[in-house]
């Protein structure tokens, strides 16, 4: 690959501008129960059907922490390279909400249970470090239903006090193509952690996103804006690319950015105004008295380490050094847990190199062309491992090997079986080989007259010729070393 | 039948497992007695008929189990009830109906007693006086002449209801001493356990890291056999103590013999009546009778006490009481939108001591004031922890009043806020330390209105205060001095 320069610059009448960005990521932790009672998390179950006690808030009850959930937090901090802070509190965030129904959200504020640390991105300029600020563990919310009846507003609870970790990233993002890259590579670290599933469009994973601007060459951080609750990687996109647009605008015509919360509309594509830092809440955090202080033994977080799945970092550099698959093949395939797992059925019983290459070239292709994702491949790892290995046994070239591919997305057919029916097999008898190379020979003397005296090209014309005669199966090694034997 | 509702728990339940009492006419004694006691206005809600109801199955079917064995109890109205309504003494818990139990509250009734019916309390258990509460004022069962005197706070439905015999026992909370300081304003004794002693699960939440259940009874014997029952560990309540349930009955000792027992000079305060202070001196004495080593000791942060308890108290309460807000359940004012709603709802749904504290914890907690008040507030809560904690390495409990005063008219500090929460101030430095504490009666003062006496434990040492108060409460020998003049 070579590699290009970063090159994401808005241009403005007053010059180049550059995007800073920071995202609070916010994903739901996969676990049966809540953050603090048992009722299940289960998404798309009848409005209120998952509601405690302990949820609706009511008269007396109290909150018990879900290990669970801790147990969760601490695997992706270790998977984000975090430091797991042995001491973290539980505090109240005060605000009235008609879905919240205890009037304070229970979340981390002043000490949460993972602090620094980072997050690698394959850009095509080279990796880049983003640094995470903290990740901390909070309730979720119920949801607010305003479209049911024309008067009033409905409340499910359902999603009343489901965990979430809330991971705060540093402004060290500059485009919304790193922005896109960022998210993808937290929902990847999660999904191998299994720690999140990562559903946007289930609400698992959103985020607030940070946008500021200022002059390319400038060291200041400009004043930011927040665009609320963002659920997928497209509007993210969208709504920094309206958002820096919008405030180089102003800024450029001697206006000043007001620190505010915006919301992005997805159907008008643009941010508007939630609240302004004067209107912004006063959420009076306290220690929350119902809950102890969370302590951790390192003993405990020790073993969960020990635990650990590869992750995609560690799996990349392992695809590269013992197989020598290149950075952006490796990258690919550690982009997703399924593909690696894909990946690593397909490779384990055939070559690792050649599988990167027929997933990432051939796969891939078909699976972009129909829309569709890893888990709903039309060819299972089983058979195009044997496909792959017919092409290492020279048993058919890899030119076959893609038409017999065309066969086995129709159904996911057994590649022996397609070769075997449609007598597709390599032809790799060099007697026979031999024989029909020197008929061509012989048939186009001037041709051989004009290759030996120096139009080095015309050797193609021969194999050409001798891939014709075969029907395309004809070994394309042994007739390279044949053909140039006869023509020295 | 009278003279049935005035044996302590231990002699009822005794008689009634010895089948020298039915459990009806156990319960029946009570029953009257409520019925003709409605001047006093101990009740928010009777559940006479199902306990009757109960007492006769009990009867039929001869089940006399459990330590408290057909014990008509009626409750503070802060523990949910489940099928009962449960109020907090408040309009915006009108009608509220539990589907589940208290942990504390089962616990009774796992041992066998029956609910008799809920007890007044000042609106969520913020008063000194039970006048905060919606349901009316409770009246004392001692009298000043011809004045009504208020019970204390904010357990006076507990209290009152315990002086008149219409309950056998009962249990209350104390945030700041709302189980002691009626317990003395009405000659019976009332013990706050260590926080974490007994679960707050299913309690209507004030003051969270104050907040505790405790028992009020007739006499201390009583109190040890309560605590028995409603103490314990419960993972429903993160706060609860895994600690190794006492048996604090059986252990009941009278021999206090060189028990060394602190007097903080601190507790010493200004224009502090006369009485209060001969009381305390007689304690002394008695103490000394008993065999027990009187030390003078120092807390030097008791001062701060009061300021502190009233920034930490009421910012948990402005979080706790969020949840009432119209949305979910209890009373609704309606609004032309949500924040009409809440504003209506809060506005109409809450009293005014509520509100105040509300507010004063909404203040304390706001940015720019969080560090000045609620943090510092946290701060001096150590400190006086540490006093106790240094102090109890020389003793093995403190002895002070309970109270700055005894029961006082209906109506008199209602205007005054500051000098109602002046009652609070030997009673909550124990809150904002987790201690155990009991208040036993002293005596009677020069109108013949009751005094308490307080014995503060070690964390977890509910043992020795109920020791230390069953001798004094022997050498003492205070008799009741109630005249049923309402009746």
């Amino acid at each position: 690959m070579t590699e290009k320069e970063f090159d994401y610059y808005l241009e403005g009448q007053t010059g180049k501008w550059e995007v800073i960005i920071g995202l609070e990521v916010h994903a739901q932790v996969t676990s049966n129960a809540k953050l603090f009672s048992s009722s299940s998390t289960k998404f798309g179950s009848d409005p209120n059907s998952q509601v405690s006690l302990v949820d609706a808030a009511m008269p007396g009850m109290l909150p018990v922490i879900n290990k669970y959930c801790v147990e969760q937090a601490i695997k992706t901090g270790l998977g984000l390279k975090a430091k797991i802070n042995n001491f973290s509190k539980f505090d109240r965030k005060n605000y009235f909400y008609a879905d919240l129904p205890q009037g304070y959200q229970i979340s981390q504020f002043k000490f949460p249970i993972v602090g620094e640390g980072k997050v690698i991105l394959d850009m095509p300029y080279g990796t880049k470090e983003v640094g995470i600020e903290r990740l901390h563990l909070e309730q979720d919310a119920g949801k607010s239903l305003h479209d049911q009846d024309p008067q009033n507003s409905f409340v499910d609870l359902n999603r009343s006090g489901v965990a979430l970790m809330e991971i705060v990233g540093k402004p060290d993002l500059r485009s919304p193509e790193e922005v896109g890259q960022y998210v993808k590579k937290l929902r990847s670290i999660m999904r191998y952690l299994n720690t999140c599933d990562g559903n946007m469009d289930e609400g698992s994973l959103r985020a607030d996103v940070n946008v500021s601007v200022r002059k390319v060459g400038s060291t200041e951080l400009g004043t930011r804006c927040e665009i609320k609750n963002v659920n997928s990687i497209k509007f993210m996109q969208q709504a920094i690319e309206y958002e820096a647009k919008r405030q180089i605008e102003i800024i450029e015509q001697g206006g000043a950015i007001n620190q505010e919360t915006r919301l992005f509309d997805t159907k008008k594509m643009e941010t508007r105004s939630m609240r302004s830092k004067e209107d912004a809440h006063d959420y009076r955090y306290f220690p929350d008295p119902d809950l102890l202080p969370l302590e951790l033994d390192q003993d405990y977080v020790d073993t969960i380490k020990k635990s650990l799945p590869e992750l995609p970092d560690e799996k990349k550099s392992r695809l590269m050094n013992d197989f020598g698959l290149s950075s952006y093949d490796a990258s690919i395939i550690i982009s997703d847990q399924e593909i690696s797992t894909y990946y690593e059925e397909v490779a384990k019983n055939s070559d690792y190199k050649l599988a990167a290459n027929w997933m990432i070239v051939e796969l891939f292709g078909i699976l972009n062309k129909e829309n569709k994702e890893i888990k709903d491949s039309p060819v299972s790892a089983k058979n195009l491992s044997k496909l792959i290995n017919l092409i290492k046994d020279n048993t058919i070239s890899g030119k076959i090997a893609k038409t017999v591919f065309e066969d086995m997305i129709k159904g996911d057919q057994d590649p022996e079986v397609i070769i075997n029916k449609k007598g597709l097999k390599q032809q790799s008898d060099p007697k026979e080989l031999e024989k029909i190379i020197d008929k061509i020979v012989q048939s186009n003397l001037d041709k051989v007259e004009q290759y030996k005296s120096g139009k080095d090209k015309l050797f193609g014309f021969f194999v050409g010729q001798a891939m014709k005669e075969t029907q395309g199966k004809g070994n394309p090694k042994l007739i390279n070393d044949i053909l140039k034997e006869k023509l020295k | 039948m009278t003279t049935i509702a005035k044996y302590t728990l231990v002699e009822l339940v005794n008689k009634i497992k010895s089948k020298e009492i039915s459990a009806v006419d156990a319960t029946n004694a009570y029953v009257e007695r409520i019925q003709k006691s409605k001047k006093l206005n101990a009740f928010v809600t009777e559940t006479l008929e199902s306990a009757l109801e109960q007492a006769k199955k009990a009867d039929e079917i001869n089940q006399k189990d459990g330590a408290l064995s057909c014990a008509p109890i009626a409750v503070k109205d802060l523990f949910c009830t489940k099928n009962v309504q449960t109020t907090a003494s408040s309009k915006i818990l009108k009608n509220f109906i539990p589907t589940y139990e208290s942990t504390v509250t089962s616990k009774l009734w796992d041992q066998g007693a029956f609910l008799l019916g809920k007890l007044n309390c000042d609106e969520f258990a913020m008063g000194s006086s039970n006048e905060t509460s919606a349901y009316g004022n409770v009246i004392n069962p001692y009298k000043n002449n011809n004045d009504d005197l208020v019970p204390g706070g904010s357990s006076g439905g507990c209290s009152s209801a315990v002086a008149a015999d219409l309950t056998s026992a009962t249990v209350g909370t104390d945030t700041g001493g709302s189980i002691r300081q009626p317990a003395a304003f009405t000659g019976i004794v009332g013990l706050k356990p260590t926080y974490g002693r007994c679960s707050r699960w299913g309690i209507v939440a004030f003051a969270s890291s104050l907040d505790q259940a405790g028992p009020m009874t007739k006499d201390v014997a009583d109190s040890a056999l309560m605590l028995d029952v409603i103490s314990g560990h419960d993972e429903k309540d993160s706060t609860s103590a895994n600690v190794k349930k006492g048996e604090f009955l059986k252990n009941l000792n009278k021999d206090i013999k060189g028990l060394k027992v602190g007097i903080p000079k601190e507790y010493i305060v200004d224009n502090m009546p006369k009485a209060i202070q001969s009381l305390w001196d007689k304690g002394i004495e008695l103490m000394k009778d008993s065999g027990a080593i009187i030390k003078n000791i120092s807390l030097p942060h008791t001062k701060y006490a009061l300021p502190t308890y009233y920034i930490v108290a009421p910012a948990e309460a402005s979080s706790n009481l969020a949840r009432y807000d119209g949305v979910k359940y209890g009373f609704r004012a309606p609004g032309k939108d949500l924040i009409e709603m809440y504003e209506n709802t809060r506005a109409q749904g809450f009293g005014n001591e509520v509100k105040r504290r509300i507010m004063i914890g909404t203040y304390v907690l706001s940015s720019g004031y969080y560090d000045a008040y609620y943090l510092k507030a946290q701060q001096v809560r150590r400190l006086i922890k540490n006093d106790f904690d240094s102090v109890f390495n020389e003793v093995d409990t403190i002895l002070t009043p309970t109270a700055p005063s005894s029961a006082f008219k209906i109506g008199d500090k209602t205007e005054d806020p500051i000098s109602m929460y002046l009652n609070d101030v030997f009673t909550v430095p124990v809150n904002l330390a987790g201690l155990p504490a009991i208040s036993l009666p002293g005596g009677l003062d020069e109108t013949g209105l009751p005094l308490g006496l307080q014995l503060i434990g070690k964390s977890f040492d509910e043992q020795t205060v109920l020791n230390a108060a069953y001798a004094l409460e022997e050498k003492i020998g205070f008799q009741s001095q109630v005249k049923d003049w309402w009746m």
